[in-house]
């Protein structure tokens, strides 16, 4: 890449007020770095992940309101996480958290293990009963 | 108190810190150095390992292991620590500023509040430097943002203590020990050395056999995933190959320059002109990541489409085969 194809595309970066550091070659072929302000091949991939992630999101919370799965789905969704990491967040077995996502079995957790999932998604516990609370 | 001490801006942030830190101690050390010497290029495919529920692909060296070879080969000492009680890992990290000494940490994005909101995902292994503490702020030398930075002593808490993948458990490390003079040449050599053998491993998910099973995969997924997800999986191969940071052609162009670099120190005409070849693959990945952006960003896109990008990483990983194999004899 030559110094001068060093995309300047818009991305979401600007709205953070920062450019990027790129290595490119200069007019006598020695390598140097130029600054960019994103570029779109990236941003229309990042783009479509926050879209999926928002599709994700939306799908829990419908599913909650069918009472399909517990509240602590929807969270996990919001905060871009997986069972995994929320699993290791809350400090649990994934199978339990898991678990955790039946509506039935959501209902009559401990009011310590509610507790310990607010505190990962720092909400309170009527919030995290509540995916409408407060909206 | 703040130490005093100079932010350069870096394309990779493993590699700005080393650098930085480097730089700091005297030593005048650039990122491609460190990443060069680091043995940073690779290409692995991970399989069974989903990341933001798509398959997961890594360019570059696991975390931590560029400073470690660096370190080992050039022949300074670091110091490196995890700690279970976020308490503890303060007081080590006030302990060291007291002392004038910035370090470097391992830090999760997610809860880094400086980075845009778009960029914030669970990723656990991103490094920065701090160095300087005013009340209960931190001040933060992140080396791939512009400018210096601060964090709370809370939120530098929070990042230190990230969860999931690769979790940093307040990972700490600095240089203790330097030589009088660095062996650059050796180092550079065992560098490269390390990154042919890896590249050309006879291991079907590493390297240049890695790149051809990615390719493979893409031939498969819009008929075994359906076009949706496979365009999600496409996505996350260019978001990784490009994540922020990288500036293009996933780290090939950093490679290039270390390649350049380095045929000076050693004064090995060679190195300058497999420079110019790396670059150009550097180019091709290019060509690549906007290839498949076409195709990810219409929905409704033909399946030959991926059949031709997986075409393009199939001549990639030829070009890099033979690349690698004269890099090996080049020095």
């Amino acid at each position: 890449m030559k110094k001068n194809e060093v995309p300047q595309d818009k991305s979401n970066l600007e709205s953070a007020n920062f450019k990027e550091l790129c290595y490119a070659v200069d007019e006598n072929g020695e390598y140097t770095t130029v600054n960019s302000t994103g570029w779109d091949p990236k941003t229309i991939a990042l783009d479509n992940a926050i879209e999926e992630i928002n599709a994700r999101v939306a799908n829990a919370k419908n599913r909650v309101d069918n009472n399909q799965t517990s509240p602590l789905e929807y969270y996990m969704e919001l905060h871009k996480m997986d069972i995994n990491i929320l699993a290791s967040y809350v400090g649990l077995w994934k199978w339990r958290v898991k678990r955790h996502f039946k509506p039935s079995v959501f209902k009559k957790l401990s009011e310590r293990t509610l507790q310990k999932y607010a505190d990962v998604f720092e909400i309170s516990v009527e919030q995290l009963k509540n995916i409408d609370y407060g909206n | 108190m703040e130490i005093k001490f100079t932010h350069h801006q870096s394309a990779h942030c493993e590699n700005g810190v080393v650098s930085n830190l480097m730089k700091h101690n005297g030593f005048n050390v650039s990122e491609p150095m460190v990443f060069g010497i680091g043995s940073g290029l690779l290409f692995c495919y991970i399989p069974l390992l989903m990341v933001n529920h798509a398959p997961a692909i890594t360019y570059r060296a696991m975390p931590g292991f560029i400073f470690k070879r660096f370190a080992k080969r050039v022949g300074i000492k670091i110091k490196r620590e995890k700690f279970k009680d976020p308490k503890k890992a303060k007081e080590r990290l006030d302990e060291n500023l007291n002392n004038n000494n910035p370090v470097g940490l391992q830090v999760g994005v997610y809860n880094l509040v400086y980075f845009p909101d778009e960029y914030r995902f669970h990723f656990n292994a991103h490094n920065l430097v701090v160095y300087g503490k005013e009340d209960n702020t931190y001040l933060i030398s992140d080396p791939v943002m512009e400018e210096v930075t601060t964090l709370t002593d809370k939120q530098l808490e929070k990042v230190r203590f990230a969860k999931g993948a690769f979790a940093p458990k307040g990972h700490i490390y600095y240089p203790t020990d330097f030589p009088k003079e660095l062996q650059l040449e050796s180092a550079i050599k065992k560098g490269i050395k390390q990154t042919c053998r890896e590249m050309l491993a006879p291991m079907p998910i590493v390297g240049v056999r890695g790149i051809r099973v990615v390719a493979k995969l893409i031939r498969k997924w819009p008929k075994k995933k359906g076009i949706k997800v496979a365009n999600h999986y496409l996505g996350q191969i260019v978001r990784m190959q490009e994540e922020i940071g990288t500036g293009g052609g996933g780290f090939r162009y950093i490679f290039a320059a270390f390649l350049q670099e380095s045929s000076k120190i050693l004064n090995n005409e060679k190195l300058a002109e497999l420079s110019k070849e790396m670059t150009q693959i550097g180019d091709l990945w290019r060509d690549f990541a906007v290839d498949a952006s076409r195709i990810y960003k219409n929905r409704g896109a033909k399946v030959d489409g991926y059949d031709d990008v997986a075409t393009q990483l199939e001549v990639i990983a030829d070009k890099e085969e033979i690349f690698f194999k004269k890099l090996k004899k080049a020095i």
